[in-house]
């Protein structure tokens, strides 16, 4: 039986600075080497101080993940020389001398598959290293220590996936879940990222790093489990080591390093005193929680009859859950869900498009109640809706500058008919031997008013003039 | 107008205007370059700065606008505590140009009060060693007789308050640094409760343990120090949140009625005859001054030069690892090196002590070791806490030679690392239980070396530590440094 198991680093990007001095946690788009300070780039005689949020923010990650929090956590040095990291070891918990990392032992539902977590804990992130040139030929290696202190979460799970898409669901719960936390956003470029463990029957286990995105996991796991198992199929043994994922090729290779076992020499940090967790602070915390995914959608689908698979779609995503919860009614919720999840997440489906968006709470729930209250036909919606993304004006601006407005002017609308009626003769004397054929004409109708006509009052007036 | 007078008697000529703190300052730097070739105190000096600085304050004084509490006083900071302008090497190869970009905040604290920086103190590399023998740039020398070892690590910081080179000095005490030089050189120093000053800003060796800690001329001095350097700073987590005490009121309080206990550990066979000689007449001063004495046990004393070579060097592994050159250092560039190479390459300019305890420090900590070492050490460390916890239920100060023999030649012991590391045996239980203790002068020896005796007092008690030395103190009458 295949087994896998995973070691997800989760930034914690939404906090304000780094987890042991004041620089900034987000780093992305700063000039190399401006948001360090004498802390982050380890000076002689600079010293940690405790981001108190950090440990908030990892407390509900683990809180969310099912995980037993301690009453004290504290802090171990890892020791490892490497360009990347300013004090050559990594602030980081540990939990071989009993559980003193922010979570332990936790269990994550998946398609009624139970993932346990092994532990959670609270790390520094190292700087990052760029190379002139690709990483293998390049002489020339550059450190950027903008994103070194990094408050990060390392989630530990047991080898209890089965198969990479196990690995790919899981995943998405995960962003979601830490997104919906407002811990992070997972989204970010190096926000998220994972190694694996994996092996197949009669094999041993192999590690796999460099995995650029979490999407391309699935890929990375897919592919080595079918390399892993042809080579148990042929009775060649599987080689215990750790295989990076090459991105261009699609495929892992072989670790060129010596993959001696790591001796990290762990050391309790000094500087940071063990920090006590008080009950009631996991109480407290647990009230200010936001709602969790499932609640949420059960929540969509008892109150306003949102039907589960729209109410699974929309809850999943804090962008648009949160579009949903602003822009609301008791009366138009349902089509504010189907406006979402149907239109708006096709159009806005990347991260530039979302925050390009001009699109208020009012365009949406006042579009919902038009379509609600019959003014306005679903595809007119649609390109109201298209409108209002790019400038945000209001609808009835934009209905009345596009003429979007509905034609339930009955005679207006016959007249329309009638002229259809001349132009597709065939077509008419077709539908009048075959009714099926009618959508054509309906179609025909639409096209002609720019979709403002009512699908169903169209329908009626062709067919009594067809004497259906 | 004498040098070596005490930093309160300073204050009051000052404020007296008897004397201008340039007059003073000028006479203390005359001094510097009079005495520096002898002694070697310091690393690096900074007169022009300070007479400035003088001038300044000087200017202040005469306008009568407010200055700070310390008006001008001259120290000198052990090259282990970063200062904004002037290079900290930790006597150290690896950091001979090092300028850090902040103030340590004991001295950040020091500036505020008006002191004056006036140079940077000699020490042992990375504060690792007993005799300041351990220098990139040579050893510093005793200053009551200079073929003599001043103590250490401290021994820059020692030197310069006894031979008049400043009026008192910062230094690290992390095993007895403080005290081993104050003691050697005749001076005061106290090595305060882990936790009650800040450490931001000293460069760590073992963070655990260590604290920063003033040396003085007189038990007074130090506590005006303390009141300035004193109390919890946000850059520091270990640093405890209390309210300030003032450690110069009452200090002449005495110590009537108080218990003390003589610590039988500290005080056998491996001790100087002399020195217990000077111990005992100190501890009947003691009595005399209305203190009650009896002896204590402290089994522990036995394992602590083992627990603290164990947790000292595996702290300092990895204290010490940051230093590859690549982001501050010396010049040595990365051409034609890969990372680990450059790495190995640039490290093998540190000292031989510096390169044995990090080497020791690796090998307590690595994979089927940590157990058998670094833990058992911590377990030491716990029993002796608990120790001491007892025995400062029954008493209130406990008392014990600060040294176990006088000071020696240099060179007499440099290649017999075992033997330096057993003079730390009175001094490191203050450390790995993290109460203060004080060593103060209480004689000068036959071959006219200085004695020093230690007292301790239990956590965050300095005020009442302080008390006990000023009551001692004022029994002694010892001469003046004969250089």
């Amino acid at each position: 039986m295949t087994k896998i198991g995973l070691e997800i680093h989760c930034q914690l990007t939404k906090l304000e600075s780094k987890l042991f001095c004041s620089c900034k946690a987000d780093y992305r788009s700063l000039p190399p080497n401006s948001n360090i300070c004498p802390i982050c780039v380890g000076l002689p005689g600079s010293l940690p101080t405790l981001n108190k949020k950090a440990v908030e923010k990892a407390s509900m990650i683990s809180i969310a993940l099912g995980c037993k929090i301690p009453e004290k956590i504290s802090f171990f040095r890892k020791n490892y020389f490497y360009p990347d990291l300013p004090k050559n070891f990594q602030i980081t918990q540990y939990n071989a001398y009993g559980p003193t990392s922010i979570g332990s032992d936790g269990i994550v539902q998946i398609e009624g598959k139970e993932i346990r977590i092994r532990r959670i804990q609270l790390e520094e992130d190292p700087g990052r290293l760029v190379y002139e040139g690709s990483s293998q030929k390049t002489q020339i290696t550059l450190v950027d220590y903008n994103r070194a202190g990094t408050p990060l979460v390392e989630i530990v799970t047991e080898p209890d996936f089965e198969n990479p898409r196990q690995v790919r669901i899981f995943l998405n719960v995960l962003a979601d879940l830490v997104e919906n936390l407002g811990v992070s956003d997972p989204y970010l470029e190096g926000a998220m990222r994972v190694d694996g463990n994996i092996s197949v029957e009669k094999g041993n286990r192999v590690e796999i790093k460099n995995v650029g995105s979490f999407r391309d996991v699935e890929k990375a796991l897919h592919f080595e489990m079918t390399r892993q198992q042809s080579l148990v199929d042929r009775g060649i043994e599987v080689a215990a080591e750790t295989r990076h994922w090459d991105d261009a090729r699609k495929i892992t290779v072989s670790s060129r390093s010596k993959e001696e076992e790591q001796d990290y020499r762990y050391l309790p940090e000094a500087d940071i005193p063990i920090v006590g967790i008080a009950q009631d602070r996991i109480e407290n915390l647990k009230k200010q929680m936001p709602e969790s995914i499932v609640a949420k959608k059960e929540r969509y689908v008892k109150k306003y009859g949102i039907p589960q698979q729209v109410a699974d779609v929309l809850s999943s995503g804090k962008f648009y859950s949160d579009l949903f919860e602003k822009s609301h009614t008791e009366s138009n919720a349902k089509e504010v869900a189907n406006i979402i999840t149907t239109d708006l997440m096709g159009f806005a489906d990347t991260r530039e498009k979302k925050t390009d968006l001009k699109l208020t709470h009012r365009n949406i729930s006042d579009l919902a109640d038009a379509i609600v209250n019959g003014t306005m036909t679903r595809n007119s919606g649609k390109i109201a809706l298209q409108e209002m993304i790019k400038t945000g004006r209001s609808l009835s601006e934009i209905m009345s500058s596009l003429d979007l407005g509905n034609m339930n002017d009955a005679s207006s609308l016959e007249k329309i008919i009638d002229e259809v009626f001349v132009e597709e003769e065939k077509a008419v004397s077709e539908a009048k031997q075959n009714p099926d054929t009618i959508n054509y004409i309906v179609g025909k109708v639409m096209r002609k008013t720019k979709g403002k006509a009512d699908p169903g009052t169209t329908l009626e007036i062709i067919r009594k003039k067809l004497s259906l | 107008m004498k040098l070596g007078i005490s930093a309160t008697e300073y204050l009051s000529l000052v404020r007296s205007g008897e004397i201008s703190v340039e007059e003073f300052v000028a006479k203390t730097i005359d001094r510097i370059q009079a005495v520096e070739n002898k002694v070697h105190a310091y690393i690096t000096i900074d007169s022009e700065n300070a007479l400035n600085k003088a001038k300044l304050i000087d200017k202040k004084i005469r306008a009568k606008e407010k200055t700070g509490m310390l008006l001008g006083m001259p120290v000198s900071i052990k090259d282990n505590i970063c200062t904004a302008r002037l290079r900290t090497t930790c006597a150290s190869g690896l950091l001979e140009n090092f300028v850090a970009p902040y103030d340590a905040t004991v001295v950040s604290r020091l500036k505020q009060q008006d002191s004056i920086i006036i140079g940077k103190a000699n020490l042992d590399e990375f504060a690792m060693g007993s005799t300041t023998e351990f220098s990139h740039f040579g050893p510093s020398k005793n200053p009551w007789n200079p073929e003599y070892v001043p103590g250490g690590s401290s021994g820059g910081s020692g030197v310069s308050v006894s031979s008049l080179e400043c009026m008192v000095s910062l230094g690290s005490d992390t095993g007895g640094s403080v005290r081993s030089p104050a003691s050697f050189c005749s001076v005061v120093g106290l090595k305060p409760t882990y936790g009650l000053v800040s450490r931001y800003g000293l460069v760590s060796y073992a963070n655990s343990i260590e604290q920063v800690g003033p040396i003085a001329r007189k038990v007074e001095d130090i506590a005006l120090v303390m009141n300035v350097i004193a109390g919890h700073d946000p850059h520091d987590d270990t640093t405890v949140k209390k309210t300030n005490e003032d450690y110069v009121a009452g200090i002449d309080t005495g110590i009537k009625g108080k218990k003390i206990g003589l610590v039988q550990q500290m005080t056998g066979d491996g001790v100087d005859k002399e020195i217990l000689a000077a111990t005992n007449k100190a501890v009947s001063k003691l009595q005399d001054l209305g203190a009650e004495c009896m002896p204590v046990s402290l089994g522990a004393v036995e394992h602590s030069v083992a627990a603290y070579y164990t947790i000292a060097s595996a702290e300092a592994s990895s204290n010490l690892a940051r230093y590859d050159n690549l982001r501050y250092g010396f010049d040595f560039g990365t051409e034609g090196y890969e990372f680990k190479a450059y790495v190995s390459k640039v490290r093998s300019n540190f000292g031989p002590e510096v390169t044995r305890r990090m080497l020791l420090g690796a090998f307590v900590l690595s994979a089927g070791y940590y157990g058998k070492y670094y833990l058992k050490a911590q377990k030491v460390r716990t029993m002796m806490k608990s120790q001491i916890d007892e025995a400062f239920k029954k008493v209130d100060l406990l008392v014990a030679p600060t040294m176990p023999i006088l000071p020696f030649k240099l060179g007499e012991k440099i290649d017999d690392p075992l033997k330096l590391y057993l003079l730390d045996i009175n001094t490191i239980t203050a450390n790995l239980t993290g109460i203060p203790a004080i060593s103060i002068p209480i004689e000068i020896s036959s071959a006219g070396l200085p004695i020093g005796i230690q007292l301790f007092a239990n956590s965050f008690q300095e005020k009442s530590l302080l008390q006990a030395a000023y009551s001692l103190q004022q029994t002694v009458n010892l001469p003046e440094v004969p250089l």
